[in-house]
């Protein structure tokens, strides 16, 4: 290569005293000054501070640097940092290479003598490496400008609504022959009691009439192609064989959940008694204004929460968290409805958090319905009615309670085709089964999976106005690409030396992304660079090593381990 | 490093997002660990060739480490299971040739490990120790 020989500058960071109390700085810098290829080595207090970035612009430009060396943090930490300082110097910030000498030196290492060895090792590694990089560019691929939002109940169609008035044409996949998934089965809403119907009407509304909106009914997304920017979403509609495909800069999966099978409980005779329902069948009867059982009028009505939900022994531990509210609703209407009933709720704890939500548990109470803390153990036939079998926790003793008619306040549960949805973009799922986010505080609504985001009670349970925060969320994090317009992509890509290539087709096997491909005439194979991660799985396979993942090529590794086994 | 005991001389490749990042977490938790081991990093465990472990044992190092992610949590969905398969093979190979494959280990530590990292180091370090000197050392100039 007509390559200019390397001139490269060391950087020995302090840290204050972070680094400088175990290593002996100033006998590192000395050390690297005499390393081949070494122009200059120097040594600052705190190199990622401003002056400790302008020393190392300076530098570039006095010492005509053109490879950068710093020691100091873990890459993790400073890179970007010190690769923007190179860049500014009018260096390719691929030329800049790093040695962790604070995380996996000073800080696990006591003494002083072998500290300061083992940090002129990884400086001499650094080094050795930093003479062979190349410098690589920065690429940014292009987004399609538009969205596939995979479930059309409440989430998905407000996800979709946000992208579509955003001015993005959205394609909202839908299993069912319905828009707005479960809450379409609900009567009312707490706190406010409002119609659900009157919610969620105009909204469809909304959705059905929207230019940028397409509703695909029926229809699942059955592949997934591509990456962030650029998805390819195959769609088959259940009535037509032709596939759909869609293209999408982003993702949103609100897939929804599933409502516990309280079969699993088989101790409360669901299913097996007419006075046994679940609070989405008492929704039903709400709205039909029909509470009778066997025809007769109930007087005793009871609800049990945390029906499959905290409870380990059925596999969910979690709280549902809608459950204590839509309870405290059904009780408040069943009251409303029948004034003269006796309604007891059996509670483990109450949990009426939100926005009125504590208020309208004291409402619930005022209007006469008794909450007793306890757990229902068993219910047992009566004649027509049945009886209750628990323990009231706070008295201590053990209960008997009759009732004509058993709420069971049911929990979620992930779906049962999450798997599939999961396999289908690779989405890690926690362990409670619901999809993972990206992080649980600061990126809630983002996936592993770059440009795929969660919205609703995929990602765990919750109630109708966190939802739609969720859903909002997710559109405007999918809407920054698609807004942006352009995404970065990884530089440190594998390269294909053709001449080298035997076409045997070995890396097309290994990538998991499809990124090498054997050119159909020349039978060599080539890499798709904006389908490379950088893994380098193709490199280390290539029988013929005419496959070398730039950034971490074979020589510049080796070079590192001869740096390091010979200090 | 004192002149009469041997100090064994380790390389370890670990992987940009579970043991990297794990030996990141040793640090700051400054939890502590001998200082016999040296640190390449690379992007997957699946990226490590044959010739990364045999460069250094041949060059005299005391032993190989490579850390990579747990089985299933690997960024480039199998990285670490091609690891595995070809660390197997290898050191079914070095086995044959007369050589000592207990020097290579690979492990599985991922980026909330840091505790179990520093373990693992003190562990390979003791193990190389008890073991006594790469005869490589002697014998190969590479």
């Amino acid at each position: 290569m007509a390559e200019p020989k390397p001139r490269i500058g060391v950087y020995i960071c302090h840290c204050g005293v972070n680094i400088s109390a175990t290593v002996d700085v100033e006998q590192v810098t000395a050390f690297a000054a005499g390393l081949p290829g070494v122009a200059v080595a120097r040594d600052y207090l705190y190199m990622c501070s401003d002056p400790g970035q302008v020393l190392i612009r300076q530098n570039i430009e006095a010492h005509d640097l053109n490879r950068v060396v710093v020691a100091s943090c873990s890459p993790r930490m400073h890179e970007p940092t010190f690769r923007g300082a190179a860049e500014q110097a009018g260096l390719n910030p691929y030329l800049v290479n790093m040695a962790n000498i604070r995380e996996q030196c000073a800080w696990v290492h006591a003494d002083r003598k072998a500290g300061t060895e083992k940090a002129e090792a990884l400086v001499a590694s650094a080094v050795a490496k930093a003479a062979l990089l190349e410098p690589l560019e920065a690429r940014e691929v292009e987004v399609t400008p538009g969205a596939v939002v995979i479930g059309g109940g409440l989430a998905g169609m407000v996800a979709a609504l946000n992208i579509a008035d955003a001015g993005f044409p959205v394609t909202l996949v839908e299993q069912s022959d319905h828009l707005g998934g479960r809450v379409a089965d609900l009567n009312r809403t707490y706190p406010t009691l409002e119609s659900a119907a009157e919610l969620l009407e105009p909204l469809i509304e909304q959705v059905r009439s929207h230019p940028n909106v397409t509703v695909l009914l029926n229809s699942r997304v059955t592949s997934v192609e591509g990456y962030v920017g650029n998805f390819q979403v195959a769609v088959q509609n259940d009535h037509q064989s032709q596939i759909s495909d869609r293209q999408a800069g982003s993702i949103i999966v609100a897939t929804g959940y599933d409502v516990f099978d309280s079969r699993r409980k088989p101790e409360y005779g669901y299913g097996q008694y007419p006075n046994v329902v679940t609070t989405l069948e008492m929704e039903q009867r709400l709205t039909e204004g029909d509470l009778a059982v066997d025809g007769r009028t109930p007087h005793n009505i009871a609800f049990i929460k945390c029906v499959g939900s905290r409870d380990a022994q059925v596999g969910n531990p979690y709280c549902s968290r809608v459950c204590c509210m839509v309870t405290a609703k059904q009780a408040y209407l069943v009251k409303e409805r029948l004034p003269e009933a006796k309604v007891t709720v059996f509670y483990m704890d109450v949990r009426t958090f939100g926005k009125g939500g504590e208020e309208f548990y004291d409402e619930v109470r005022e209007k006469g319905v008794l909450y007793r803390r306890g757990n229902v153990s068993e219910i047992v036939r009566r004649g027509d009615r049945v009886a209750l079998i628990a323990e009231d926790t706070l008295l201590g003793r053990p209960i008997e309670v009759e009732a004509d008619l058993v709420v069971l306040a049911v929990g979620m549960e992930s779906r049962t085709d999450a798997d599939a949805i999961s396999g289908l973009l690779k989405l890690p799922r926690s362990a409670d089964g619901f999809f993972l986010e990206l992080h649980p505080k600061l990126r809630p609504v983002d996936t592993a999976v770059d440009g795929v985001f969660l919205a609703g009670c995929c990602q765990g349970p919750k109630d109708i106005p966190d939802t739609v925060a969720q859903a909002k969320a997710a559109a405007s994090s999918a809407l920054i690409l698609l807004l942006r317009g352009t995404v970065l992509a990884e530089s440190a890509t594998a390269v294909v030396e053709e001449e080298l290539c035997a076409g045997c087709g070995m890396c097309v096997e290994v990538c998991p992304y499809g990124a090498p491909a054997l050119h159909p005439l020349w039978n060599v194979s080539r890499v798709n660079a904006v389908l490379c991660k950088g893994c380098g799985a193709c490199a280390v396979t290539c029988p013929s090593k005419a496959i070398r993942l730039q950034h971490f090529t074979e020589e510049q590794v080796l070079a590192q381990i001869d740096a390091l086994v010979e200090v | 490093m004192s002149e009469n005991t041997f100090e064994p001389k380790i390389v370890a490749f670990l992987c940009n997002w579970c043991t990297y990042t794990g030996a990141d977490l040793a640090g700051t938790s400054r939890i502590q660990y001998p200082p016999n081991v040296r640190i390449i990093r690379l992007m997957c465990s699946g990226s490590v060739d044959s010739t990364y472990v045999l460069k250094p044992l041949l060059d005299g190092a005391d032993g190989v480490l490579i850390g990579g992610c747990h089985p299933g949590d690997c960024h480039y969905q199998s990285g670490n299971y091609k690891a595995r398969r070809r660390i197997v093979a290898l050191k079914e190979t070095l086995k044959r040739a007369g050589f000592d494959e207990d020097r290579v280990w690979l492990r599985w530590i991922s980026a909330s490990e840091g505790g179990r990292f520093a373990e693992t180091v003190t562990e390979m370090t003791e193990a190389m120790r008890a073991k006594g000197p790469n005869p490589m050392r002697e014998k190969w100039a590479v």
